[in-house]
């Protein structure tokens, strides 16, 4: 996958003698490695258009299996000493014998290994006392002891609504702040690109393996957004770094881009994984403590998958088109076709001197500056005599 | 050493002072209120939670802002007379009224919230003074007050305070034994006059010696009312209810022109002014305490004013008496509560036991440490000594996190959730995420070939654009998640936003001064072993590190002590722009 990205690579005269050998951490942010993101854009989009039209299907398909939340009705959950085989069936009894009227179509679950989950059709206030009562009779608790909750038909719509309302907002926002950070709408529609395509990657994950979806999943879809943000802004900042006057670098916004990517990786890799691992956090204690119920595990089940295609996306998708916009630009096709002569100019010398740069200047006397302009006396091409006009090639 | 370093740059110790003096305010201010933990959400010590949707009752609207907040006070006023304690009413997005009780599952709860107020105008029989447990006599206030029309300049308003009548001064019996009521209204609604001409029973008046204020006694429309006035002491026999609220089309407290007393200006509607009418006719005839009406909200009696005259044209004016600047916005509000055309849907309502709640707080805690300790062996194992940084870090936004939720529960009353806890857990991801973006930096500059203190400054020069942006879309998504949201969005969205703002505040005041700070020790600064900054794994020579290479670069083997930043180089946009400039003159 290693492949040569623009000249500035060929000059490296002695490097492999002297060199340090550097870990591939290394080997990356130098460019001696490097793996092709940008240029690979067709492969990667493929892909994502799969997982993209997987999950379009399976939401069709399948759908989304909506929690009570969404649905309206009410769950009880009753502390038992200990489940049985027959602690189901035992429930079912009380709830075929109940007082309350019309209860067909519940369903009793064991949750963990102490308490069973009741869920019902929405009741009455007076039902739900009168079942609360039941329930704990049979138990051998306390009605008190009984956790329920109850939701009224309309409330999982008003969720979803002001659910989808905070995504616009969010997104208008978010792009607009994008771009007055980095004064690129291309980056903003990359990034909203790639946010797009982690919900909806997400959102099928779940219509495909049919996890519950609670109002906690929606807060976790909600949160990819901010982290997945999060990824693509650090990887747009260095892309940004290394294409600033990109139409005076030897090399395409592309090429850039991609070393840029590859300059992060790391760090995209390390973010992601210190995001991913409270995130684990909260789904071992959510599966492992609360039985895989409530807001912990949903939350992080919802998280987990969001920040992997987050990481991917920000990497995969959104670097790529990114510099497919840019370079439609007219100014960016004339560099890319000045650059494209160049170099098959150059590829008949053995070497052009790319490093004839500024001088003796060393890190320490460009103190203000941001960028270093490096140079390295051991593994510099050595000044070749050459007249005016060679070295205007 | 550091001289590559600028000045500006050069005073670490000043911000890690900065720092420690607002942990210090910050823990101050905890003393001061003597509240060292936070306010835990229900969900985390037992209680139960309704959520109530407001519609209008015309179209099922959104009610306005100010018809919520008077229902939201009436309901506070509902749950605080259970005695319950700790209780909080709010209103949550533009419907939304959450009630959320402690330590209680009591069934009544949901009916008692739920219900639309009852107001009503309802003749007065019997006014006593009444002895409750809970309010002591000497309290005792006279909600008489006189009405009059509010049509012209009130003719006399007739100022006859009233002091209602001890007529039963024998004290209730002590085991009173009331007569069964009915607690349904009859089918057939009775006609007008016969309400207003309605004469309590023998029995009525026996078991109203016996009533006592807090005692329940049903309230139904077509049915006689034993109530009390607020306060509970002074208690009344009322009769069927005469008018009812949805008739009062508006109320507001008034000055009204050329008087100086406060008034409470009360209109009805066409039906409502008939009945009014017809009502004050009849009461302007009777003596005390018969010539009052009550107004009862909710059962209680919010307003007892005499009637001196018959009031047409559907508007009246109270005044006197006790009616001042306070309590004539206290009534006009409870008027218009009784005719706010707003009715209530018990959307969701959420019981959970102590036990359960405790579970959910355990498991929350186990989260985060187990979130916490993964982070930290993960920046071991990656960053070796720089580890210390994270967990430092890591502990500073700790303590700064705890501080501000337990003073934002002490004043606003923000309570800690499960999906609050959930949201600091996913923060500590966030804020490790930005030492990340720090370090990797440190580290390109040192492979770019500065010096180690030349790279922690340059580096935190670059690292800072991209941590303030980062982090600022994370905080815009948790302010749109929490002003939109509602439910249990809102805990998440909020100790995230709160989280990711101290974690902003942590890298800048503590997090890279301490980096300047180890940089100028012998085991960071030289890339000792484990340091994190160690050459070999930079992939440069130690004197590149350390900043020594012009010197070296004098001696003719220099090649060997600068390493592979090659590449490098020509990367950087400055001296690739440079280059590029040459070449295409």
């Amino acid at each position: 996958m290693s492949q040569p990205v623009g000249t500035d690579k060929a000059p490296r005269p002695g490097a492999g003698e002297h060199e340090p050998k550097g870990n591939f951490t290394h080997r990356l942010y130098t460019g001696e490695f490097e793996f092709s993101f940008v240029p690979h854009a067709r492969r990667w989009y493929t892909i994502s258009a799969i997982l993209l039209l997987i999950s379009v299907v399976a939401l069709f398909t399948r759908g989304l299996n909506l929690g009570i939340d969404f649905k309206g009705g009410s769950v009880f959950t009753v502390p038992v000493s200990s489940v049985s085989s027959q602690t189901v069936p035992d429930f079912k009894q009380v709830l075929t014998r109940s007082a309350v009227p019309n209860l067909e179509g519940y369903e009793v679950t064991t949750v963990g290994g102490d308490s069973v989950r009741i869920q019902t059709r929405s009741l009455g206030n007076d039902e739900v006392s009168t079942l609360r009562h039941e329930l704990a009779d049979s138990a051998q608790t306390t009605p008190e002891k009984v956790n329920y909750s109850l939701i009224g038909p309309s409330w999982g719509q008003q969720i979803t609504d002001k659910a989808l309302q905070a995504l616009v907002v969010f997104l208008v926002l978010v792009g607009l702040m994008i771009w007055l950070f980095f004064r690129e709408w291309r980056m903003s529609v990359s990034a909203l690109v790639a946010l797009g395509h982690d919900l909806l990657v997400t959102v099928g994950f779940y219509a495909l393996v049919g996890f519950t979806v609670t109002p906690a999943t929606l807060i976790g879809v909600l949160t990819i957004l901010g982290y997945s943000l999060y990824d693509t802004v650090v990887v747009f900042d260095k892309v940004r770094e290394n294409t600033r006057e990109i139409t005076k670098q030897d090399r395409t916004f592309s090429e850039a881009a991609n070393v840029a990517v590859n300059q992060v990786l790391v760090r995209s890799i390390n973010t992601t994984l210190i995001g991913i691992l409270p995130v684990l956090a909260l789904l071992i204690a959510g599966i492992g403590f609360l039985g895989g119920e409530g807001p912990l595990a949903d939350l992080g089940l919802a998280l987990l998958i969001g920040m992997v295609t987050g990481a991917y996306s920000s990497i995969f998708i959104a670097t790529p088109l990114l510099a497919q916009l840019r370079e439609a630009e007219p100014a960016m096709k004339r560099h890319v076709a000045s650059l494209e002569r160049r170099r098959s100019r150059s590829a008949a010398k053995v070497s052009v001197t790319t490093t004839v740069a500024t001088g003796e200047h060393t890190p320490s006397q460009l103190s203000g500056a941001t960028l270093p302009t490096t140079l390295q006396p051991g593994t510099r091409t050595q000044p070749v005599h050459k007249t005016r006009s060679q070295r205007r090639k | 050493m550091a001289r590559t370093s600028s000045p500006r740059h050069a005073k670490p110790g000043r911000r890690l002072i900065v720092f420690a003096l607002i942990l210090v305010a910050l823990y101050g201010l905890m003393a001061l209120s003597k509240t060292w933990a936070p306010r835990l959400g229900l969900d985390l010590r037992g209680g139960t939670t309704i959520t109530l949707t407001a519609h209008n009752n015309s179209d099922g609207s959104a009610p306005s802002k100010e018809n919520l907040e008077t229902a939201r006070t009436i309901i506070q006023k509902r749950v605080d007379a259970l005695g319950v304690g700790e209780s909080s009413v709010t209103l949550q997005g533009d419907r939304q009224i959450q009630v959320a009780v402690p330590n209680v599952s009591n069934d009544e709860l949901v009916q008692l919230v739920g219900t639309t107020a009852q107001l009503a105008f309802r003749n007065v029989y019997s006014a006593s003074q009444s002895q409750s447990a809970t309010s002591s006599p000497s309290a005792s206030v006279n909600p008489t007050a006189p009405v009059t029309s509010g049509l012209p300049p009130s003719p006399t308003p007739t100022p006859t305070p009233q002091t209602a009548p001890a007529t039963a001064g024998l004290p209730p019996s002590p085991t009173p034994t009331p007569t069964p009521r009915p607690t349904a209204p009859a089918s057939a609604p009775a006609d007008f006059s016969t309400l207003l001409n309605w004469q309590p029973s023998a029995q009525d008046d026996a078991d109203f010696d016996k009533f006592r204020c807090g005692d329940a006694f049903p309230n139904v429309p077509d049915q006689p009312l034993f109530a009390c006035s607020e306060d509970g002491t002074t208690k009344y026999l009322l009769g069927p209810e005469l008018i009812s609220g949805t008739h009062v089309t508006n109320a507001q407290a008034e000055i009204p022109q050329g008087e100086v007393a406060w008034v409470v200006s009360l209109e009805f509607d066409s039906a409502g002014a008939d009945r009014f009418s017809q009502a004050t006719t009849h009461l302007a005839q009777q003596s005390s305490p018969m010539n009052q009406f009550a107004i009862v909200l909710d059962g209680k009696v919010i307003s007892a004013p005499s009637v001196s005259s018959a009031i047409t044209g559907g508007s009246a004016q109270i005044s006197g008496g006790n009616i001042n600047a306070t309590t004539s916005k206290a009534l006009a509000n409870e008027l218009k509560f009784g005719a706010l055309p707003v009715s209530f849907d018990v959307s969701s309502v959420d019981s959970v036991s102590a036990s359960l709640g405790g579970d959910q707080l355990q498991a929350g805690l186990i989260a985060g440490l187990i979130g916490l300790g993964l982070v930290i062996v993960y920046s071991f194992l990656y960053y070796r000594g720089l580890g210390i940084v994270v967990v430092g870090s890591l502990g500073a936004a700790a303590l700064v996190t705890w501080a501000v939720i337990v003073l934002l529960g002490a004043t606003v009353g923000f309570a800690m959730n499960l999906p609050g806890i959930a949201g600091a857990i996913v923060a500590i991801g966030v804020t490790a995420d930005s030492f990340i973006v720090y370090f990797e930096r440190i580290r390109d500059e040192i492979r770019d070939g500065f010096s180690l203190p030349h790279s922690i400054q340059s580096g935190w020069g670059k690292a800072r654009g991209t941590i303030v942006m980062a982090d600022a879309v994370q905080l815009l998504s948790a302010v749109v998640l929490f002003i939109l949201a509602i439910g249990e969005v809102k805990g998440f969205a909020f100790t995230l936003g709160v989280t990711t703002a101290i974690d902003l505040f942590v890298v800048f005041f503590f997090t890279h001064p301490l980096v300047t700070l180890l940089g100028r020790t012998h085991f960071f600064g030289t890339g000792q072993r484990f340091s994190g900054f160690e050459p070999e794994h930079l992939g440069v020579s130690r004197a590149s590190l350390l900043g020594r290479r012009r010197t070296r670069q004098s001696h003719p083997g220099g090649g060997s002590a600068s390493s592979g930043t090659g590449a490098a180089k020509a990367r950087t946009a400055r001296s690739s722009a440079g280059v590029g400039a040459k070449e295409s003159r």
